[in-house]
């Protein structure tokens, strides 16, 4: 079987790359471009390891295919502009083991993103598919929480400057 | 787990063996062994000892010689070398060490990685900096006792003059090592690093996405493996056609491995393996595998049946492990309790499955493995290559989770093996369903309890029965009944002071592979002691906690004399880890008073308590839950955890954390379930964990001790289970004896 060559945008860096167009960007991003943040947990969508950002959005990179990303801007943990989310996750001391914490990171700066300041079930339902087997979950939260009451102070203070 | 894998039990011998057979001191250098992690330190590097070297540029270098798994170890370690060594954290390096038995144990299980090492790793600390003090005073023709060490400098005290660790570090290599019993180790209010929450070294890795974990690992010219195993234990391969997998786009080569015979043991468990040039290519070559498997002795083995037939044992009479009193016949139907509880079998789930890459070559082999026992790993690859162990070298990745499975090293002896056989480096990463479904997994258990109340309602007499598959079964075959290291785990060791005590075990054979998994059989000892318990308090109408009040007795220290037991006491002396009832009673009260001012319980809601020793800690859980139209939701857990001294608080704090959610992922959820010998479950949809809304409000209070550094990593996990449904009694009146609560209750 020959394989075609596809065009893939990661991190703002465009790959070419010569592989099965249904291979799973996972480990397209893992085996053959050899970024390893983006984690594999289970292959099946179900624990959220493997959560990249596909122009912006969260997609499980196990079950996202390399031909459905072709035109598209892929994020991975290694690219991603998320420095408050990361001072917050490391004043809270967040990760144990660590493997799936850029699946968690990948989630939760994409909930920012789109709900800046979210609410306690805007909270659980964004972070309800990426499994953290050591418990880190209520760090998780807080983390995302302290993020968001500085982007809200931020914004408060900004429309203070306006009035 | 203590009593059942090679190295454990810290004598005097490995301790003079660590420092250097001649005149007590330090074995210096990499003599012996091929390789050393400190050769992975920067050149100009000058080695103090086996866990301390120093560059030139004031870099301290420390090896943590114990596997991260998320426990923090990786911090712990270096938190004790740096603070008797006076280094600047600020100026670290953590090296991780190699197999390598000059360490002593490098078994990351059984909690014991700073209860087994806190000393002595003090004492490498303390040696080193005695070196450079005298380095010290020697260039300055002083007295050793003019001069200190402070973050990473020696200083003068009766003047100016300082020296960094570089500066000195080459002289002080060079010096004599100062004999153990000539150290004075600090104080405890002298320590600047024990004790405090200092962040994990690996946080900004892990936060970038560029700490390297087993599965990360790529070695040049690597190629990937994914191995179809027997479905049952004990089958084999019967037939199988290769021909689409050798299709599939990426797919190299497809290899039968053999199937060994006996008890499991470490031994891989053989299958067909497709090699590729991708993970993905593997996977999809091995889907496209037909295999047919031979018949097995353990073709019929049903779960629910074993289960039931479990109950029916635990009813008759067993083996008597413990005896204390009189034998008790009369069990007067009004005065008497009795109930039988059950736990599934139940598998390790860490978000990084098994893993390891493996590069045989004519010199031997190197392995790169996410492994809790480097030298297990060493020892079981060598054996499987035909090699000596001084010709594998194991380097330790960071585990993505490890709860005892990464303590079972098959995986890496697979990787080694079709390395040897294909001549290149190999990786076999096992999918989540390999996981799952080829485990050494938490055994299935039944146990049953009985009490006898006396008119004032104290309990008189006390009968136990526990049966479960032993551990011993994975390593020997004919095994008919659990060790008396298993049944130490929270069953014979309750220190309970009540007049009769009558235990027993009953037998069960294995029909899979069993291992320990956090915890062990703390899990169902402690879900059937603290749910009997509770029990016995409804039945006598008193609060749960001062059951226990009364059935602990008066503050002591348990010996277990005279009662026909050995008490194993998880590997240590009861001189330096007592069995404290002191430290119960204490827990009960740390409990109570933060119960006094937490929520009371609301409609549908109930709360609910229990306590626990395991791994020489002593953890008291209370939980709050609602049950409203069926459906569970657990609101708050408060834990009180006693570790003895703890070095990094925060790291206490986040291992009970994750044990309260290990423990509810298990009693909610866990199970796993075999029909024709065959398990049921196969990914994160049949076998859940607990996912973030699940997660109740946590608090955890770390008691200030003065005791032995005591377990960490898995003592929160056992009082988790029965504090749940104890609650769930509290709020709807009804006990669930048999997990998981799914089963009854949506969660």
């Amino acid at each position: 079987m020959t394989v075609p060559t596809q065009l893939l945008t990661l991190n703002g860096k465009q790959f070419s790359i010569e592989a099965d167009p249904n291979m799973p960007v996972l480990w397209v991003i893992r085996d053959i471009i050899g970024l390893t943040g983006t984690k594999y947990g289970c292959g099946s969508g179900l624990c959220g390891a493997c959560t990249i950002h596909v122009d912006g959005k969260p997609m499980r990179g196990c079950l996202t295919s390399l031909k459905q990303v072709t035109n598209k801007q892929v994020t991975t943990i290694e690219g991603v502009e998320a420095q408050a989310l990361k001072d917050n996750w490391a004043k809270h001391n967040v990760p144990q083991c660590g493997y799936c914490q850029a699946g968690q990171i990948m989630s939760a700066a994409a909930l920012l993103a789109t709900t800046p300041a979210p609410t306690e079930q805007q909270i659980d339902q964004a972070m309800s598919g990426n499994i953290c087997r050591c418990g880190t979950y209520p760090r998780i939260k807080s983390a995302i929480k302290a993020t968001a009451a500085q982007t809200t102070a931020a914004v408060n203070s900004e429309r203070t400057v306006e009035v | 787990m203590t009593t059942f894998t090679a190295v454990e039990n810290i004598s005097r011998r490995d301790v003079l063996k660590l420092f250097g057979a001649t005149g007590g001191g330090l074995a210096l250098g990499a003599t012996g062994l091929a390789w050393s992690p400190m050769a992975l330190a920067q050149d100009k590097t000058a080695i103090l000892n086996l866990f301390i070297a120093i560059g030139e540029d004031n870099k301290v270098y420390l090896t943590c010689h114990r596997s991260e798994m998320g426990q923090g170890i990786r911090t712990g370690i270096p938190q004790v070398l740096a603070d008797e060594l006076e280094a600047d954290w600020d100026n670290i390096v953590v090296i991780q060490g190699l197999a390598d038995k000059r360490y002593g144990s490098q078994n990351t299980d059984g909690s014991r990685s700073i209860r087994k090492h806190f000393t002595r790793m003090r004492q490498m600390g303390s040696t080193a900096r005695t070196m450079l003090e005298q380095a010290a005073a020697n260039k300055w023709k002083v007295s050793v006792d003019d001069v200190f060490a402070k973050a990473s400098y020696v200083h003068h005290k009766h003047s100016d003059k300082k020296l960094s660790f570089g500066e000195l570090a080459v002289e002080a290599s060079k010096l004599p090592t100062p004999k153990v019993e000539s150290l004075t180790l600090k104080s405890a209010n002298e320590f600047n690093l024990i004790g405090k929450s200092k962040t994990i070294v690996d946080m900004q890795s892990m936060l970038d996405g560029k700490a390297k974990y087993g599965y990360d690992i790529n070695i040049d010219g690597m190629v990937y493996a994914s191995i179809a195993r027997p479905p049952v234990l004990g089958s084999d391969v019967a037939s199988f056609d290769d021909t689409n997998a050798r299709k599939v786009a990426g797919v190299i080569e497809v290899i039968k491995l053999d199937v060994p015979k006996g008890a499991p043991l470490f031994q891989p468990l053989g299958g067909i393996a497709v090699i590729a040039t991708n993970t993905w290519s593997a996977e999809q070559g091995r889907k496209a595998l037909n295999v047919t498997w031979t018949d097995s002795v353990n073709d019929s083995h049903d779960s629910d049946q074993y289960l039931s037939e479990l109950v029916g044992k635990v009813q008759q009479s067993g083996k008597v492990i413990r005896q204390l009193g009189n034998p008790v016949t009369d069990w007067p139907k009004d005065t008497t309790v009795n109930a039988t509880y059950t736990v599934p079998y139940l598998t390790h789930a860490m978000m990084e499955p098994p893993v390891a890459t493996a590069h045989v070559t004519s010199e031997g082999c190197e392995l790169w493995a996410s492994s809790q026992t480097p030298q297990s790993t060493q020892q079981n690859v060598a054996g499987a290559l035909g090699l000596t162990e001084d010709k594998v070298k194991v380097n330790v990745t960071l585990l993505g989770g490890g709860f005892g499975r990464k303590s079972k090293p098959d995986y890496s002896v697979e990787a080694a093996v079709l390395s040897k056989k294909l001549n290149k480096p190999v990786k076999v990463s096992w999918t989540r369903e390999d996981e799952i479904q080829n485990g050494y997994y938490h055994a299935i258990s039944a146990q049953f309890y009985q009490a006898k109340l006396a008119d004032n309602n104290q309990v008189e007499a006390l009968l136990a029965r526990t049966g479960f598959p032993s551990i011993s079964s994975t390593f020997a075959e004919g095994v008919e009944y659990p060790s008396d290291g298993e049944l130490d785990l929270g069953f014979s060791d309750v220190p309970l002071a009540v007049e009769n005590i009558q235990l027993e075990a009953v037998k069960a054979k294995a029909h899979t592979r069993i291992g320990w998994m956090r915890s062990v059989c703390n899990i169902q000892h402690a879900f059937g002691i603290g749910s009997f318990v509770d029990e016995l308090a409804v039945k006598a109408g008193k609060p749960c906690l001062q059951m226990w009040r009364e059935m602990l007795g008066k503050p002591r220290l348990e010996t277990f004399t005279d009662q026909g037991f050995k008490y194993g006491n998880y590997g240590e002396e009861l001189a330096d880890h007592p069995v404290d009832v002191g430290r119960y009673h204490h827990l009960l009260d740390v409990i109570e008073a933060k119960m006094a001012n937490a929520p009371k319980a609301g409609k549908n809601q109930g709360w609910g308590f229990a306590i626990h020793r395991s791994f020489v800690s002593y953890v008291a859980v209370a939980t709050l839950v609602e049950v409203t139209d069926g459906q569970l939701k657990v609101i708050k857990s408060i834990a009180a955890i006693d570790a003895g001294l703890v070095v990094n608080p925060d790291r206490v704090i986040s291992q009970t954390e994750g044990a309260i959610i290990f423990g509810l992922s298990l009693a909610m959820m866990g199970e796993i379930s075999y029909k024709n010998g065959q398990v049921q479950q196969s990914n994160f949809h049949d076998y859940p964990l607990l996912r973030l809304p699940q997660c109740p409000d946590i608090e955890v209070i770390v008691v200030e001790s003065k005791a032995n550094p005591a377990g960490v990593g898995e003592p929160g996990v056992p009082p988790v289970a029965p504090s749940l449904t104890n609650a769930i009694f509290a709020a709807t009146g009804k006990r669930y004896r048999d997990l998981p609560l799914n089963k009854h209750l949506k969660v």
